[in-house]
């Protein structure tokens, strides 16, 4: 089979496909991603504590909104991300690919699992239930359960190039789901409030409350960019392990 | 500002319990992913030899 090509201004981007060649790219971009995680946190943070107001109905329980939506936003994002590679190792039966969408899940799962616990922690105060079986948490639940099943699906057999196809799979029939969580708060009566934010309209909350919220989610995006392509990395060197490449590594700083 | 001194941040309005829970649990799950993904990387250079970093 000819290598596939794309060449767009002179580079080939298909040679960023093969995992040699995006092993030490994607070490190169780790650092930048790293350190935008750590300062917009910071000054998440900072915004979200000490500049952000006390909300008039909620006090200051409010504040658990700049990890819960960041976090609820990145559950549903990286799933998207997770299918779209799953899609494209299908077609292209590109290994990095399956590589990429197997380095997204752990980090996926973690984020759904900080907004459902989040929820839950904001739940009991304004609702007065730690958990409601409500359309957006209970799609959400499952959404953490794909990403479970996603998980040990891979980690089922040894041979992880077998496993990819059927992860493939189980990825791009999971992502009904995200639609669902989605718009499950318009769809259907939930007690769980529909967006404050959206594309569409201004945000429905202090500027400074959107400010923080934005900073916290710009640190999940990269956060969540510097984990995957730092996991990827370690996929790259435990499945090409007996490739030429990998042992000439070695000595290198 | 929002806070009268140091306790009065602690106690985050009387809802102490349901934000640093969130806060809390947050940090202890990206210190481990963070952990984890460094134990990760040392045992897949172990396993093939060289490359430490």
């Amino acid at each position: 089979m000819s290598q596939p090509t794309l060449v767009v201004g002179n580079v080939n981007w298909f040679r960023f496909a093969s995992p040699q060649a995006f092993y030490p790219l994607a070490g190169a971009m780790i650092p930048w991603f790293a350190w935008l995680a750590a300062i917009s946190c910071a000054a998440g943070l900072y915004v979200g504590f000490f500049v952000a107001p006390t909300d008039h109905q909620q006090g200051e329980s409010y504040r658990i909104i700049f990890i819960h939506v960041p976090a609820a936003w990145m559950s549903m994002f990286i799933y998207l991300v997770m299918a779209f590679w799953s899609g494209i190792g299908l077609v292209f039966n590109t290994r990095l690919s399956y590589m990429m969408a197997s380095a997204l899940a752990p980090t996926g799962a973690i984020f759904t699992f900080i907004a459902l616990w989040t929820g839950s922690l904001w739940g009991k105060p304004t609702w007065g239930a730690w958990w409601v079986w409500d359309a957006r948490l209970t799609s959400e639940l499952i959404l953490l359960f794909l990403y479970f099943g996603y998980l040990a699906l891979g980690a089922a057999t040894d041979e992880p190039r077998r496993s990819d196809r059927s992860c493939a799979v189980l990825a791009l029939v999971g992502v009904v789901n995200i639609p669902i969580i989605y718009y499950s708060v318009k769809w259907w009566n939930t007690l769980h409030q529909g967006a404050s934010v959206s594309l569409t309209s201004a945000p429905t909350m202090a500027a400074t409350m959107f400010a923080g919220m934005a900073l916290m989610a710009v640190a999940a995006w990269t956060y969540a960019i510097a984990v995957s392509l730092h996991r990827v990395r370690s996929i790259i060197l435990e499945r090409e392990r007996g490739a030429d490449w990998v042992a000439q590594l070695e000595g290198r700083p | 500002m929002n806070w009268d001194g140091l306790a009065g941040f602690l106690e985050m309005g009387g809802y102490a319990l349901y934000v640093w829970g969130s806060f809390g649990v947050t940090t202890v799950l990206i210190t481990m992913e963070i952990l984890f993904l460094h134990n990760r990387r040392r045992a897949a250079i172990a396993h093939r030899g060289g490359d430490r970093r």
